[in-house]
């Protein structure tokens, strides 16, 4: 058998989904269900004065109406799951509906109950909630000054977290030849999965277990933590997490609804759907980003960097959502110097309450942002040398030689290779004809731009040791069960909970190399807490570096056992076996062989077994790494611009990225495209808007312009790869790269091109009317 | 408000009659009333397709139309377009291609692009994500479901050519 790893196998996961067959949570249907709708507050901060839901109960098909106070006791508020250390972190926990105070507009007030989800919407409408409404407050920087609206009445300055790492003296900046500032804003992205967030709730009175189904990327912390806030012991609570419609971190958070649907259903004795709405998702579901980031850097005129310090002041919304205070501190902080060497760096970052949706992961958390600063400030300190912004990343990209790197931050790279990715990715553009043609056109009065992103990327979430020392309340570890059953057939289980990523596929892959079992006989069991003793879920990039790795030690542990076995089947040694292709033989004896699946029935039936063996065959890992894996890239971009119109079409999108050890190069690409496209339209489009008094403006997709097929040229992608040394896979992590890479590329080739208009930089997204207003702004200024 | 009609529609060949309210949308009850749950619901306001089926044989949006207007309308939806052991080209070459991730937009969008190849069989790329225009993949960053269109436009040219039609098309094979 060929080997799968490396092999662009066709995905296992696809007939059923292509067939309609598909099992996503609204797709569950439970004899008995009731359908849930939530009251969500209009206002951004209000006192709630009183709630009547008398005429909503009277309702016909109305079974139960719920408000904050009907669960006082029942339902505990949600707490996050990141308490970053040495923040003085102030952390607001979530109740499972608003009580005296609404935070932000689409809070949850109450919830109907009701026969089915159209009479639940009506009942909605009559419900009557007196609110006083109270001044908002949505920018963070305005929240940090005095006077502000109070988001919380305890927490002065609606400052929920000041933290600090690195050190950089005064004098590193004042004597310095060259001092680049810049402040940027990253600005308020919303992830938007195409399925919306959803939770099925069944409770069993007679033995108190419950099973919530719910678009999860992480069952295990969702049971964890609704354990808790339900009271009910994690042995009795099952999450399952079906398949589930995308999440891009918008799926870590544990939220409220799914609490309160728990609730319902146990107070009901029935089982309770409820579906958010698009509407809904937009307020209701964590947003990201959101940081005004003051980066400073400082070098030599030869384009040398010597020092670096940022300022991070982080919009937190009004809760401290599950991963919320870590995005904007260790996630950002630690990787501010990118992939440079930058002997010194420090970072502050500044969480602050608003009274806008809660902000969390959303692909990349923290580091899209740690990219964004540094790739933009690169830039701009090589136009104030008058370097080419070429010269100056390959005067400061770490050299290969250098790794394992540690940074200035203090983190340790794990490998690298820099300049290769860069050296591909120029080929791939032909940059010397690509400068070229720029003049030329130039000349025509056509703006073309080019712009580099040289990232790198920290994922493979992670040592636990180095989780708990960061705050955040789990391990990152992962668990794998590999079982061959009589027949030879192979179930995989795994704690990770992918979910789009085609994980079935490329973990069947790994297994079959191990195993010698072709892929179609081996099947993965995910996202269920039943099934799975635990596991950390599926976000950081973690599932093939971690979790991956999981599998492959089991698998590895399967084969040494069946090995023993089949050696007393062949009566030698075990040091005698060979095992290859899936066929055990005995060394220097051709045709004294057993197969894996002869192994596998002799293992389960257990007729004849060594003394010390036990019966069955399968093993579990419990895989720990013993650092974060760094994946790194060169992405170049070349847009136009309109003149006349502000508009940038995009000309050509070029990524080479190394990962470490491609398991699938088919998933591994799709994965490149859908993050570049998201990268691109946080670039160009994307854009969260609150009014002045906290109404989200960009409610729809009507007002939230996600990207469409017609906006893009074909992303061409090219990779390398230099494996890593912590794991046995030498496998990184792919999913963020393109939200990580691609923002800085865009946004940096638009400033190539407006160079004639000497426009140093504009706030994402870069609409055409922003771009054309810094045309107009210019052109009146000459 | 709780009045019922009466409607009578065909969907994926097979004749349906119901009572359904007046206000029920297509999407609920192709997905509720007849369990056809593999067309899925995106965004409630008609933007992102994921709800798309084919009434008399043009790409609707589900969600935009009311079951009683569909009274007398053949419907197909994902399930009638092809089953495991023989997909429809359009299912094929998402396969092949890599055309989907999560999945989730995934019957939608293939809906739409079969309405797409029944009016212009031989689809330029650009023709392709102009017709992509009515949908949302959050995914896959498109670039595949092109290539999954522009493959399952040749495969279909192929079978044309081969006068072997009658697979190609298979509207109705489902349940």
């Amino acid at each position: 058998m060929a080997n799968m790893i490396g092999t662009p196998v066709k995905r296992k996961e696809d007939p059923r989904l292509l067939t309609g067959n598909g099992m996503f949570t609204d797709d569950m249907k439970l004899p008995g269900m009731l359908h849930a709708a939530f009251l969500r507050s209009p206002f951004a901060h209000a006192k709630i004065v009183r709630i009547d839901t008398e005429t909503a109960k009277q309702y016909p098909g109305v079974i139960a109406v719920f408000t904050g106070a009907d669960l006082i006791g029942k339902v505990k508020p949600v707490p996050t799951m990141w308490y970053v250390p040495g923040a003085d972190l102030k952390a607001k926990d979530r109740s499972p509906l608003a009580l005296e105070k609404v935070l932000y507009a689409g809070e949850a007030v109450a919830v109907v109950v009701a026969e089915d989800r159209y009479i639940a919407r009506d009942a909605l409408e009559l419900i009557s909630v007196d609110y006083e409404e109270l001044p908002a407050v949505t920018h963070q920087e305005k929240a940090l000054q005095e006077g502000a609206p109070l988001v919380h009445d305890d927490v002065p300055q609606n400052l929920a977290l000041l933290w600090k790492a690195g050190e950089v003296p005064d004098e590193a900046f004042e004597q310095a030849e060259v001092v680049v500032r810049q402040r940027l804003y990253n600005q308020r992205v919303i992830p938007n999965p195409m399925e919306t967030r959803a939770a099925v709730a069944q409770f069993n009175p007679g033995s108190g277990e419950m099973t919530i189904w719910c678009t999860s990327q992480n069952p295990h912390i969702h049971r964890m933590i609704y354990s808790g806030v339900l009271g009910i012991p994690e042995s009795k609570l099952r999450i399952v997490a079906p398949d589930v419609g995308g999440g891009f971190g918008a799926k870590i958070a544990t939220y409220t609804e799914e609490a309160v649907v728990g609730h319902a259903a146990r107070e009901l004795r029935r089982p309770v759907k409820w579906v958010e709405e698009r509407r809904e998702h937009f307020m209701a579901t964590t947003h990201a980003r959101d940081e005004v980031i003051e980066v400073e850097l400082a070098g030599k005129k030869d384009g040398t960097f010597t020092a670096l310090r940022v300022k991070n002041t982080a919009n937190l919304g009004a809760y401290l959502s599950t991963f919320g205070g870590g995005c904007p501190t260790i996630d950002f902080g630690l990787m501010i110097t990118g992939a440079y060497h930058i002997p010194q760096a420090a970072v502050v970052t500044y969480g602050v309450y608003t009274n806008t949706t809660p902000t969390d992961a959303y692909r990349g958390a923290g580091k899209p942002e740690a990219t964004f600063q540094i790739e933009r400030i690169v830039d701009l300190f090589a136009r104030k040398v008058g370097m080419d912004p070429l010269e100056v990343r390959r005067k400061n990209l770490i050299p290969k030689e250098s790794f394992p790197y540690t940074t200035a931050m203090g983190l340790l790279y794990d490998s690298g290779n820099y300049e290769l990715t860069l050296e591909k990715a120029l080929e791939a553009v032909d940059y010397e004809a690509l400068r070229k043609e720029q003049e030329e056109l130039r000349a025509q009065g056509k703006l073309i731009g080019i712009g580099f992103s040289t990232y790198v990327e920290l994922c493979g979430f992670g040592p636990s040791k180095v989780a708990g020392a960061i705050g955040f309340q789990g391990g990152v570890w992962e668990n794998s069960t590999v079982r061959v059953h009589p027949t030879g057939k192979v179930t995989v289980y795994t704690g990770t909970s992918p979910h789009g990523q085609g994980t079935a596929t490329s973990f069947a892959q790994i297994v079959s190399d191990k195993l010698g079992v072709p892929i179609e006989d081996i099947e993965l069991v995910h996202g269920d807490t039943q099934s799975i003793s635990m596991g950390w879920g599926t976000y950081g990039s973690r599932t093939t570096a971690v979790g991956g790795a999981a599998v492959a030690i089991a698998a590895d542990r399967v084969v040494a056992k069946a090995k023993r076995i089949a050696a007393h089947e062949l009566e030698v040694a075990t040091e005698d076996i060979d095992f290859a292709g899936g066929v055990f033989s005995v060394k220097g004896v051709p045709g004294r062989e057993k197969t894996f699946q002869e192994i596998a029935r002799s293992a389960n039936f257990a007729w004849n077994l060594p003394d010390d063996v036990e019966p069955s065959l399968e093993a579990q890992s419990f895989f720990d790494p013993s650092n974060f894996v760094y994946p790194f890239g060169a992405h170049i971009c070349v847009v136009e611009v309109d003149k006349d119109t502000g508009e940038v079409a995009l000309r050509k999108y070029v990524a080479v990225d190394d990962v470490g050890k491609v398991i699938n190069p088919l998933l591994a690409e799709g994965q490149v495209h859908g993050g570049v496209v998201q990268g691109i339209g946080q670039a160009l489009w994307e854009g969260a808007v609150y009014s002045e008094n906290g109404q989200l403006l960009s409610g729809t997709f009507m007002d939230y312009t996600m990207p469409k097929a017609r906006f893009f040229p074909r992303v061409e992608w090219h990779f390398t790869e230099t494996p890593s040394p912590v794991n046995p896979l030498g496998a990184k992590g792919i999913g963020e790269t393109g939200t990580t890479a691609a923002p800085p590329a865009v946004v940096n080739a638009v400033m190539d091109a407006l160079q004639p208009f000497g426009v140093d930089d504009l706030d994402m997204p870069l609409t055409p009317e922003k771009v054309w207003k810094a045309m107009q702004n210019r052109r009146e200024g000459i | 408000m709780n009045k019922s009609c009466k409607v009578t529609l065909t969907v994926n060949e097979v004749e349906r009659t119901a009572e359904v309210e007046p206000r029920m949308l297509l999407v609920h009850f192709l997905r509720e009333t007849l369990n056809l749950t593999g067309t899925h619901i995106g965004c409630d306001t008609s933007q992102c397709g994921a709800c798309t089926v084919l009434v008399n044989g043009e790409a609707v949006k589900s969600c935009t139309m009311l079951a009683v207007q569909a009274d007398g309308a053949s419907i197909t939806t994902v399930e009638g377009l092809g089953d495991v052991e023989h997909l429809h080209p359009i299912q094929q070459g998402f396969w092949e291609k890599h055309g989907l991730q999560c999945g989730f937009c995934t019957p939608g969008v293939m809906m739409a692009m079969v309405s797409l190849l029944q009016e212009h069989p031989a689809p330029t790329e650009e023709e392709v994500r102009e017709a992509l225009e009515g949908v949302i993949c959050r995914c896959t960053g498109y670039q595949f479901i092109v290539d999954a269109v522009l493959h399952a436009a040749a495969e279909m040219a192929k079978l044309q050519e081969s006068g072997n039609v009658s697979d190609t098309m298979p509207v109705g094979e489902g349940r």
